[in-house]
Parts: structure tokens; C-alpha cells; sequence
């Protein structure tokens, strides 16, 4: 007999969703990870869960796990720390008031509700901007969580075993753990982020470090998970470098502050070089930040495709294999969706949103400009 | 005497001689408690060294300084509980 009929290998958020909508679907699943539950990659995540609008396929399935995520609310625990801040998008210069004007037109043709603000009224949403900023974009919507929780309690709702091993192949309906013994399956989901290459070759997905930085309390000086516009030419750039101002307010008054983005393999180090170009990049647009104390800073790697769209459904060549990797910096944002995706497939019924703009097989290895 | 620096401890003045810490100067006003933590527990210096980051108080708005490394100023405004 079979050990499960879904094996999910990685118990991060993106694990752990796929887990809390297959259970849903009636598949029995065991998780498969060394590491404890959303301590990896999901740990080095902000937790922001904004849409965005860089494609119409990222836009269809940001909104539609916010849909996912807004259902969930008023269940998710405490700890989970889920809280509806919105997002303030800001303009670094007039010319950026342009790209914020585009922006809202998007959101507002699809019905998600966006308001491009002044200079004046963007220093009365948050005082603690540079008053000299020409003002930015207002999207009431979007929230943020404590994303490790989150996906505990994900795993904790589907009451699926986690075992505590390490997946070294998978393949064929079975998943061979380092001891050598061997898992079956119907199907295996590659849920392991920046490592699921290393399981599946062929995949299109590389690491791209980020740092974060968390800093004392400062209760209601920002109350906004506030960032820059020029965010999406960071993020969506395929640069070897580069960082962008992103602030997250957090419950407990401490300010989560990013971003950077490089691609340097796997080197968990801290780059003191481009953290302080990051929480320069923070003072200029919070001027007050120069006198936060940062208490601790970390990396995490962001697992990165050429597209910026993440690898939802089998791989190419073994119809046993599902690939649900390769989120970059959205993984918390789209967790429910991917894991609503793969149970739809499962459940062999139709899903919400389009899912082939999402297929494996896209791109191929080695694209990463 | 005449050089000592005039201090308000949570809005109460009290005179310290030059080379106090914020720290002594809370001591002798009788607050223990400089910080409240995370989770709402008082907190009081440890370490009276500058490594527990126990000790943290506002000073002259700025929060989160910490009062055993701080020599008090005249006029200095000193606020605990934070």
C-alpha cells in the first residue's frame, strides 16, 4: 500500500498550503522536511499580501490568493498576527507619480481599489515620510502576517504527519529519503523553494538572497506596510544587485524593514555593504529611521525564474512529479493559491484562475538573464 | 552646590551631580523598572554595562537609549515604562 496519495516534500508556506487544500480535496498527504515547519525561506519573508500588477497572470493569481487569504482571516490565530495595513506605494520623484497613475488604473479596471494621493495627502496618511515626496498610491486592500505561523497553522488544519527526514530524489511515484528507504505515492509535490532543482533537474529556478532587518519598537510611527514604487523595477529586474525601500509596521510596534536582491548561490552571510545601502535607502524616504536600532538582521533565498512567475503543476516527463516552487518574493501571497491549484488537479475540477500561464514546462533552465 | 545638573525622572525634577548615569539617577529616584517588554513584563537593568539592553528608557524623546551608558545632561527629560 501506498504511503500517501500525495507526498509533499518542503514544510514551508507554499508546503504547507498545498497540504491544507489537497486534505481539503480528500487526499491523504505526508510532508517531508528536515527542517522545521517555516523556518527556511518562509521565515526570511515579510509576509505582505499585496496584488500586483506586473502581468496579468501575476495579477490573477496575487488577487486571487488575497481572496484566499481575506476568506481565511477571521480564523487564522492570533500568533499569525494577520493584520489589514494596506499598502502605501510611494513615488521617489514626480515622474514616478506617472507610474502610480498607471498602477491605479490597472487595479481599478479590475475592480481592486486604488487611490493615487498627493504630496499633502500622503503626509497625512504617514507623517513619518520625507514631507518633500510628491505623493504615491493608495491601496487599502492588501494585509500582512507572521508568515512562519501562518503556515504552522496551515499545517496544523490539514492534520497531515510531517516527517522530520530529508528528500534526496523523487521521482517514478516515490520520494527516496537519505537513509535510502523510499516513500510512495501517487503523486510527489516539489514544494522546496530554492532547493527543488536539486530534486527535479531541469527546473528554472535560482536563489536570490534577500536581507532583512528588524528593529526595536516604535509603535505608530508608520501604520502602513509602506514601500517604493520603483519596488517593481527591483524585484522584476533580473539585476546581479539592487535594493529597494520596504517597510513593514509590526503588531508588536517593531518596523521589519527591506529589501535587497542578489544572485550569490547560496551564501547565508550577512553583506554589511548592501544592508547599508538598504537602510540608507529607508532613511531617505523615513528619515526618522536613522535613529531606529536595529536589533537583528538575516537572509533568506528567494527561489527566483525568469519570468517572475512561479512553476504550478507536473513536471515535464513524469506525470507523478508536481512542482509548486519557484514564488521569488511572492511566496506568502500566492501560497493559497498554488496549493488551490494543485488541488483542483488533484480533485480533477476547475480552478478559479487560468493555470497555464503557471505550467513547468514555460521556460526552460538556464534563462536567468 | 552649584555644578549639579537638573534632571525630571517620568516629569519629576531631581538634581544629580556631573558623571551621573541615567541609570544612578533612576536608581535614586527609586524606579526599577525602565522598559516594559514584548509580552507587557517589566524590565530593569541587568548587566549595568551596556551589553543586556535591559536598561533602555527614553531620553529627550529618543527611545530605546540605554541608561546605564548615558551621562546625565542638565536638563535632561528621562521617561521610563516604555
Amino acid at each position: 500500500m501506498a504511503d500517501a496519495d500525495v507526498i509533499v516534500v518542503g514544510a514551508g508556506i507554499i508546503g504547507a498550503a498545498c497540504a491544507y487544500f489537497l486534505t481539503q480535496a480528500g487526499a491523504r498527504v505526508v510532508i517531508v522536511d528536515p527542517t522545521a515547519p517555516g523556518t527556511v525561506c518562509t521565515a526570511a519573508c515579510m509576509g505582505h499580501l499585496v496584488v500586483m500588477d506586473d502581468s496579468e497572470a501575476q495579477f490573477a493569481l496575487t488577487a486571487y490568493s488575497c481572496r484566499l487569504w481575506t476568506d481565511l482571516a477571521a480564523r487564522l490565530p492570533r500568533p499569525a498576527e494577520y493584520e489589514p495595513r494596506g499598502t502605501l506605494w510611494v513615488a521617489s520623484t514626480r515622474e514616478e507619480m506617472a507610474i502610480a497613475e498607471a498602477k491605479s488604473a490597472f487595479y481599478r479596471a479590475r475592480g481592486v481599489e486604488a487611490h493615487v494621493v498627493t504630496q499633502g495627502e500622503m503626509a497625512a496618511l504617514e507623517p513619518a515620510l520625507d514631507s518633500s515626496l510628491p505623493g504615491g498610491l493608495w491601496v487599502p486592500g492588501d494585509s500582512v502576517l507572521y508568515a512562519t505561523n501562518a503556515a504552522r497553522w496551515l499545517l496544523d488544519q490539514s492534520g497531515t504527519t510531517v516527517l522530520r527526514e530529508e528528500v534526496v530524489a523523487m521521482g517514478g511515484g516515490r520520494a527516496t529519503l537519505d537513509d535510502g528507504r523510499d516513500l510512495e505515492a501517487s503523486v510527489i509535490v516539489n514544494a522546496a523553494g530554492a532547493a527543488a532543482p536539486a530534486l527535479t533537474t531541469g527546473l528554472p529556478i535560482e536563489p536570490r538572497k534577500g536581507h532583512l532587518a528588524i528593529t526595536d519598537r516604535y509603535p505608530g510611527v508608520l501604520t502602513r506596510q509602506t514601500l517604493e514604487l520603483g519596488y517593481l523595477a527591483s524585484a522584476h529586474g533580473q539585476a546581479t544587485e539592487s535594493v529597494a525601500f520596504n517597510i513593514q509596521p509590526r503588531a508588536t510596534g517593531q518596523m521589519l524593514i527591506g529589501s535587497s536582491r542578489e544572485f550569490v548561490g547560496f551564501a547565508p552571510g550577512v553583506n554589511r555593504a548592501i544592508v547599508g545601502k538598504m537602510l540608507e535607502r529607508a532613511q531617505r524616504f523615513v528619515p526618522c529611521a536613522r535613529d531606529w536600532h536595529v536589533i537583528r538582521i538575516w537572509t533568506g533565498f528567494r527561489p527566483c525564474t525568469p519570468d517572475n512567475l512561479p512553476l504550478i503543476g507536473p513536471a515535464p516527463g513524469d506525470a507523478t512529479v508536481w512542482i509548486a516552487a519557484g514564488h521569488e518574493g511572492l511566496g506568502i501571497t500566492t501560497s493559497l493559491a498554488t496549493g488551490r491549484l494543485l488541488a483542483d488537479r488533484w480533485a480533477a475540477r476547475d480552478s478559479a484562475i487560468d493555470p497555464v500561464p503557471f505550467a513547468v514546462d514555460r521556460v526552460a533552465a538556464g534563462a536567468h538573464g | 552646590m552649584a555644578d549639579m545638573l537638573t534632571v525630571r525622572v517620568n516629569g519629576v525634577v531631581m538634581c544629580v551631580p556631573p558623571g551621573f548615569t541615567v541609570l544612578a539617577a533612576l536608581d535614586r529616584a527609586g524606579t526599577r523598572t525602565c522598559r516594559t517588554s514584548v509580552t507587557g513584563e517589566p524590565r530593569g537593568a541587568l548587566c549595568g554595562m551596556g551589553i543586556c539592553q535591559e536598561c533602555r528608557v527614553t531620553i529627550d524623546g529618543r527611545s530605546h537609549e540605554r541608561s546605564c551608558m548615558t551621562l546625565c545632561q542638565d536638563g535632561m527629560e528621562i521617561v521610563t515604562g516604555d
